[in-house]
């Protein structure tokens, strides 16, 4: 009698969980499905689901009228670097910091923090006039160098954080057996951080290709990713579901692909460490 | 236990990180408060000077000041109340048994990996658009006139739209908080005769209260510097000047940096504020 009620309740969760999911996907869903569509049946009314004739014309149209191939190489510089360059600066700070604490590694830690919380407007023109002075602007070097900045503090965090679950004694060790610094960063500490490395790496790379404040106004013609290749489409000209569509899908489905993967990390990389 | 030599070896791995921080904080902060006391308009005579306090004056005296407070106070706090309300609601159904949890768990986390001009876009033109939207097809099947959404109802759409991308946030960070909660402490409520409501007003809400605050302040932080949803969708007109659109239409678009600037020291206080409750909670819990 009682299994029958948890198994009733259990089918009435999956039910209602279901339900839910799908409708907050639908917006994706719909996107993905409209990518397929020709123009006129995008807007057919009433919508049509899935008994359409599926077509790849609009990811071809996409790919010729707007050189996709270099938003999308953009991007891929753009967020790759700014996340190498910063784990390369982060990994030896979020060592020391984790492995030879002292007294102010807490006020440092929260200082770089806080220099995440400042908004991006407040200081946009700064930030504008320097690109203009060095002959920056609408590059990717730019981008690469503010997009690092902007995400040091996550990196270091989360560095921080992977690394403290590192038990101390086994560097101990090493170093009684002679290991010098640099062996006992490179054997001993090294494949015991990959795994925190590589999903500090993932979530970076995340947030780096979805930024959409400096992205959309440090760049034009030359280092425009896609935040702003997608935006160029809110154009009246760009009025065109299927291809609208097609367009979003190519800039998104890399990402959803990848976040999938590492929504473990996401929790504890968001929320500093304060939610595990 | 740690020598002096890898104190200082310590030091010097920490330094390229801290310098460099320490420039991208204060060079820009530097400049944009030496602007606010400023005359400056780069396209009409360049630096005409300072005028001490005028530009935090005309700032919050324009008329264009108090709308984008209300404006910036109605996004924020719409987006905070639904995903908070229904991001507890979800984890609690997420949290209970059921088959394909984790399938039905990547569908909801969807729309935080959607950079924000795409999810922008989609809503505006394949839900919104008042003659081939989707929501404008469904009220003409029911018989009613379809909205304009965008210019209507603009502020309510821009929550919808922006709630739509957090509410994953919200929910994972909850659901993340809820499978921490003690389950004999609900079962034995439970056998005690305690009601549902009851269960989760005195044991689930309680173990939520943290998780809920730091939702709260780190949405609030990046809330507030919403720009991509406002710019492709609206461009700022029809009510949706936020404090942050109206400092970047101050900056880039009317060129008026000197003013400009002193709406951004303001933002920069704004969130200043609201990070100092954060840090607070996030140094507590920080055993360095």
């Amino acid at each position: 009698m009682a299994r029958a009620v948890t198994n009733n309740r259990k089918i009435i969760n999956t039910a209602a969980a279901w339900a839910v999911g799908l409708l907050i996907f639908f917006p994706i869903l719909w996107t993905i499905l409209t990518s397929f569509k020709t123009e006129a049946t995008a807007i057919a009314d009433p919508p049509v689901f899935l008994a359409f004739d599926w077509t790849l014309e609009n990811y071809t149209a996409v790919m010729e009228r707007s050189n996709y191939a270099k938003f999308l190489w953009n991007s891929i510089i753009i967020a790759g670097g700014s996340t190498i360059l910063g784990i390369i600066i982060a990994v030896p700070a979020a060592w020391s910091m984790a492995f030879v604490p002292s007294k102010r590694t807490k006020d440092i830690l929260l200082w770089m923090l806080s220099t995440k919380m400042l908004p991006a407007v407040g200081v946009l023109y700064p930030i504008y006039l320097i690109c203009i002075q060095l002959g920056i602007l609408d590059s990717r070097v730019a981008l690469v160098i503010i997009l690092m900045l902007m995400n040091l503090p996550i990196i270091v965090w989360m560095l921080y954080t992977y690394f403290k679950e590192i038990p101390g004694e086994i560097l101990e060790a090493a170093r009684m057996d002679g290991a010098s610094l640099k062996e006992e960063i490179l054997y001993v500490l090294t494949p015991m951080a990959i795994p925190g490395i590589a999903s500090t790496l993932l979530l970076n790379f995340i947030l780096a290709w979805n930024e959409a404040f400096w992205t959309l106004n440090l760049t034009a013609a030359n280092a425009a990713p896609l935040t702003a290749f997608i935006a160029s489409y809110s154009s009246p000209e760009g009025l065109f579901f299927a291809k609208l569509s097609a367009a979003s899908t190519m800039a998104i489905a890399p990402i959803l692909i990848l976040g999938w993967f590492s929504q473990k990390q996401l929790v504890s990389g968001l929320t500093f460490g304060a939610v595990k | 236990m740690a020598t002096q030599h890898s104190r200082s070896a310590a030091r010097i791995m920490m330094a390229p990180a801290v310098i460099l921080l320490l420039g991208w904080m204060l060079v820009p902060l530097i400049m944009t408060l030496l602007f606010s006391f400023k005359k400056y308009l780069p396209m009409r005579g360049g630096d005409l000077g300072w005028v001490g306090f005028e530009n935090y004056v005309r700032f919050v005296s324009s008329s264009a000041f108090w709308p984008s407070v209300s404006a910036t106070l109605i996004v924020v706090g719409g987006v905070l109340a639904i995903t908070i309300f229904f991001g507890v609601l979800l984890a609690i159904l997420l949290n209970q048994p059921m088959w394909g949890q984790g399938v039905v768990r990547i569908l909801v986390i969807a729309p935080f990996f959607v950079m924000p001009t795409v999810s922008a876009l989609v809503w505006k033109n394949m839900f919104m658009d008042p003659t081939n939207g989707l929501f404008a097809h469904l009220w003409r099947f029911f018989g009613a006139d379809p909205v304009s959404w965008l210019s209507e109802a603009s502020l309510p759409s821009i929550v919808l739209i922006v709630s739509w991308q957090w509410l994953p946030f919200a929910t994972l960070i909850l659901l993340t908080a809820i499978q921490s909660l003690d389950s004999e402490q609900l079962e034995a409520a439970e056998m005690d005769g305690a009601p549902p409501l009851k269960r989760f007003a005195y044991i689930t809400l309680p173990h939520l209260s943290r998780a809920i605050t730091i939702v709260l302040l780190i949405q609030t932080i990046f809330l507030l510097a919403i720009f991509a949803e406002i710019f492709v969708t609206t461009g700022g007109a029809f009510g949706t000047r936020t404090l942050t659109y109206l400092i970047f239409q101050r900056v880039l678009e009317s060129q008026n940096v000197g003013l400009g600037s002193a709406g951004g020291v303001y933002a920069i206080i704004l969130a200043n504020i609201v990070a100092i409750f954060l840090m607070r909670i996030v140094g507590k819990n920080l055993d360095a």
